[in-house]
């Protein structure tokens, strides 16, 4: 069973300072398996989005311990974060953010040119084979400003899985979209966790969407209630 | 760390804002530009001023001095040894100009491996007569051949040739002279030494430095013929002029010379000091306004990449997210300055050849040397490397404020404000 966490977090507790010192987080402890589909759920501001970024690595002010694929992550540095969050965690956010300058392929290449493990040919290949099962082969060379809202939110999904992470997070992936692009992007997402064995953790205001995921975390004034 | 991935992303940046890069890169290159024009034709002009000097002051001068024996008979005596001593009305020793021992002392010189050339003159001043007239004046006495190695009096010459001085009792006046007298290459003009000896010397040439008063007393007549006026054997010698290859040990050197061969001697700093100061006044203007154009250009770089960073803020941002370090984005941030600097710095040293070119054709005519017909240009191949590593320099220091900056954003802060 313990082989099976992909991501663990032991007494996690975090604080906003500003302006009254504040705790948003209070010492949560997670344990998320490999091939999970996970839905956060909870009012706003009870803390889901911040426990997302605390899980993500950007944010390491906090108190407690994460562990990711075994690994204790707490205290790494910057450099060691930034590989952990290349290899093993992909991102979809609620706005696309790709990269104005390059094309679609290039932003769905651009962390995996980082990562350095395949050559830029292999790599391109595989980008394009993502963009196809999304339906977006057909616009792979387009700049970027060029797509519609939906378009790019699936070239950005792209970009999260282009180096095979084991953990796939959303914060509201489908928060900007319509019904018809929303229920695609859920496809796609259960398609990953039963396929490919990846996991998935979501934060969302949607609940059809978290209905439909195999397990519900809904937090109510930084704790988990169920 | 992926340099190629890294300088990738730095140039698809540039690119997206080609107009203000092209801005920053040109403020770059103007600074540059002006740069190694103004520090070439600054460092020419020093060159054009130095030689003037260089080609009338030997690197070290050996002659005799007028001045009192410096051991006065009291200090031999023993009784007063130990005394505080009072002395009234000293005068000059007459040792004469002439360097005593002067044969010996040239074969000397001749062989040391530190010296170019040894160039023994004689100087005697004389009245030049004319009619009624007599107008005083100086006859340097030369080895011909190696005062022209020296010093290449042959530049200042405008009619005749240097080699003619090696004819018996000839002799090369200044221009300023020949006006006054009337007197042009092929007449006779006669002479009186200071001791009332007599002598006519053919004129073979017609020489101008461009100082009134040189021109107008100065003239060049052989050794033999000056030693011949003056009724002395061939071993007066009044100065011996000594260039050396290393001129900057010029100094020690004359130190030397003075206590081994008991002359006095003079380096060519102590002698022309003022010269000295003038140029290096003029280096240190022109590094002061090459340093004042880069900074300038130095903070347009700075404004420019800052500006980038707000308006990037969401690419960097998802840079982070998606696995490049803090240190991955400084670096993107540095190559974008060292891509600005190295492009404008680049043309720079291009366009800053192309003015010195230009400056280097506007004619210039100066009579103190006749061979120069343009503006001078110094084309040191050392001040374009200080101009390429200072536009580096400077687009560094000035990319790495924005670029710590920018390896410092919170990718969170960003996508969660939106």
């Amino acid at each position: 069973m313990e082989n099976n966490t992909i991501l663990e977090t032991i007494g996690l507790s975090k604080y906003f300072y500003d302006p009254v010192k504040f705790q948003v987080l209070k010492e949560i402890d997670l344990k998320i398996n490999h091939g999970e589909f996970i839905s956060v759920v909870g009012k706003s501001g009870c803390g889901k989005s911040t426990l997302l970024y605390l899980l993500s690595t950007m944010d390491t002010d906090y108190e407690g311990k994460i562990l990711i694929d075994n690994q204790l992550v707490t205290g790494k540095t910057d450099k060691e974060l930034a590989i952990i969050r290349n290899e093993k965690i992909g991102f979809v956010f609620q706005f696309h953010y790709l990269l104005a300058e390059y094309s679609a392929l290039k932003n769905v290449m651009l962390p995996g040119m980082k990562l350095g493990k395949y050559s830029n040919e292999e790599l391109e290949h595989r980008a394009m084979e993502h963009l196809k099962t999304l339906d977006m082969g057909d616009q792979a060379l387009k700049m970027t400003n060029q797509l519609s809202g939906g378009q790019k939110q699936r070239v950005a999904i792209a970009r999260a899985l282009i180096n095979d992470p084991v953990l796939i997070m959303g914060d509201e992936p489908t928060g900007n979209l319509d019904k018809k692009n929303s229920d695609l992007v859920f496809d796609i997402f259960n398609k990953l966790t039963q396929e490919e064995n990846q996991t998935l953790l979501v934060v969302t205001h949607d609940n059809d969407f978290a209905e439909r995921t195999n397990r519900i975390i809904t937090m109510e004034d930084g704790k988990i209630i169920s | 760390m992926n340099t190629k991935l890294i300088l990738n992303i730095a140039l698809h940046l540039l690119r997206a804002r080609l107009k203000q890069t092209i801005v920053a890169a040109v403020g770059v290159t103007f600074s540059i530009a002006m740069f190694i024009a103004l520090v070439g034709f600054m460092n020419g002009l020093n060159g054009l001023l130095d030689g003037l000097m260089m080609n009338r002051t030997p690197h070290v001068l050996l002659y005799n001095e007028i001045k009192p024996s410096e051991n006065q008979p009291i200090f031999l005596s023993k009784e007063f040894k130990d005394k505080t001593n009072f002395l009234g009305s000293i005068k000059p020793k007459n040792i004469g100009l002439s360097i005593y021992n002067s044969k010996t002392i040239i074969a000397v010189l001749k062989k040391d491996s530190r010296v170019i050339d040894v160039a023994p003159k004689v100087t005697l001043p004389v009245f030049f007569n004319t009619g009624t007239i007599e107008i005083s004046g100086i006859i340097n006495g030369i080895d011909v051949l190696s005062e022209d190695k020296l010093f290449k009096i042959s530049d200042n010459i405008i009619e005749g040739k240097v080699a003619d001085l090696l004819q018996n009792n000839s002799i090369i006046i200044g221009k300023g002279l020949s006006d006054k007298m009337l007197l042009t290459i092929g007449d006779i003009i006669k002479i009186t030494t200071a001791k009332g000896n007599l002598a006519s010397l053919k004129i073979v040439g017609i020489s101008e430095i461009g100082i009134a008063e040189i021109d107008n007393t100065m003239s060049y007549t052989s050794l033999n013929t000056a030693q011949k006026m003056l009724g002395e054997p061939t071993n007066y010698i009044t100065d011996i002029q000594v260039n050396l290859y290393d001129i900057e040990s010029a100094l020690t050197v004359s130190k030397e010379f003075k206590d081994k061969f008991v002359v006095d001697a003079i380096d060519f700093k102590t002698a022309n000091s003022q010269f000295e100061t003038g140029s290096s006044v003029r280096s240190i203007i022109s590094y002061a306004v090459g340093f004042v154009l880069l900074t300038v250009a130095g903070f347009g770089i700075y404004n420019i990449l800052n500006m980038m960073i707000y308006e990037k803020m969401d690419s960097i941002a998802i840079l982070k997210a998606t696995g490049f370090s803090g240190n991955d984005v400084k670096w993107i941030f540095i190559s974008l300055s060292v891509i600005i600097g190295l492009a404008g710095g680049t043309l720079g040293l291009v366009f800053g050849y192309i003015f010195s070119s230009i400056i280097d054709l506007i004619p210039f005519k100066t009579a103190s040397l006749p061979t120069v017909t343009t503006y001078p240009i110094d084309y040191n191949p050392i001040y374009y490397v200080i101009g390429i590593v200072f536009a580096l320099f400077t687009t560094i220091i000035a990319g790495l404020f924005p670029a710590l900056k920018a390896s410092k954003v919170d990718p969170v802060s960003i996508i969660r404000g939106k």
